[in-house]
């Protein structure tokens, strides 16, 4: 039986996810910083000397329950975990935004079909 | 691309909020009119997709990282509108569980990525891709090509975002309140960075769906879409 095209990308999806560490390991190997203009607040002060008053404000203005897709209090770990804590951020994430997707599409799409 | 909180003044955190509401608001309209109940798991598809590979960092060695955003393949199965939902909902799930975009940056970081790079992609795939059979090499041609020339411009505006904020906003003293680099440098830095290497991430991957699309589900590729 062929399968559905919608079961193939739910799988390429599915592999996505068991990836996605590379995108961890990847930058952590070349030894490559943050993204531009993504700096935390101490990598500003290296940078140019001083925080900006306002960044200094509204960069704590929200405390994500799953800091950059790891756990917290969990910087330090070695990368193997950093991988697992990855995996969990991106299902969860992914959980949650296909959720989100399904609840607007069930307001938004057309019933008849 | 992810603008973070305190990057952005709050004049530009709430241009962008303001600007995205009718966006957002048109979208839903149009959505509303065109979806069927049958698209919305390939939306969903289409909204995971976006959220994982923008999980990918590629580094720069010694550099910075950055990613693509996927953006331009959704607007090309599914159309603009409906890729600027499923963008959207991905862009907030990772700024609200995990921090990755500012909260108060959210609208900013949507025109940027959930408006303006799968509009334009969407038209460039168009307009390269117009008459072209199905399964013609032009169509993923022309998905490669929107896919670098949209993440490079989302990339750029990003930049002149970063870059306006020093002239919007300083102490008495001369110090940058928010963003402390100008137009000078965050726009080559954003534009180089992309342009040399995350342009092409994203040109590939959305190359290489199509191509592989056209073999396994062409008629996700026909005419009519939302």
């Amino acid at each position: 039986m062929k399968m559905k095209i919608t079961t193939k990308l739910w799988i390429g999806i599915a592999i996505l996810i068991i990836l996605s560490p590379v995108g961890l390991i990847l930058p952590e190997v070349f030894k490559a910083g943050a993204a531009w203009g993504e700096w935390g607040t101490e990598e500003m002060m290296e940078l140019v000397g001083y925080i900006p008053q306002g960044l200094e404000k509204l960069s704590s203005i929200w405390r994500a329950p799953i800091p950059d897709y790891a756990f917290h209090g969990w910087e330090e770990k070695p990368l193997q975990e950093l991988s697992f804590a990855y995996i969990i951020s991106a299902v969860t994430g992914i959980g949650v935004t296909i959720l989100a997707v399904f609840i607007i599409g069930k307001l938004l799409s057309k019933k008849d079909d | 691309m992810h603008i973070p909180d305190g990057y952005l003044g709050p004049a530009t955190c709430g241009f962008f909020y303001v600007a995205m509401a009718p966006i957002w608001a048109f979208a839903s309209r149009i959505v509303k009119k065109t979806l069927s109940a049958k698209q919305v798991p390939l939306l969903a598809i289409g909204a995971a997709f976006s959220f994982v590979i923008m999980m990918f960092n590629v580094p720069i060695p010694g550099g910075t990282t950055g990613h693509a955003v996927g953006g331009v393949l959704v607007a090309i199965l599914l159309g603009p509108w409906a890729a600027c939902i499923a963008i959207t909902v991905a862009l907030v799930v990772q700024a609200l569980l995990f921090g990755d975009g500012g909260i108060t940056a959210i609208g900013a970081n949507c025109f940027n990525m959930a408006f303006v790079l799968p509009f334009l992609g969407y038209y460039i795939y168009k307009a390269i891709s117009y008459g072209s059979a199905v399964d013609s090499n032009r169509r993923v041609i022309a998905a490669g090509v929107a896919g670098y020339v949209a993440l490079n411009l989302a990339a750029a505006l990003t930049g002149f975002e970063f870059g306006i904020q020093p002239l919007l906003h300083k102490t008495a003293s001369g110090q940058a309140l928010y963003c402390p680099y100008g137009l000078n440098v965050a726009l080559p830095a954003m534009i180089g960075e992309h342009a040399l290497v995350f342009g092409w991430v994203e040109a590939i991957v959305t190359a290489l769906v199509i191509k592989y699309l056209q073999k396994q589900a062409p008629e996700l590729l026909e005419e009519g879409k939302v």
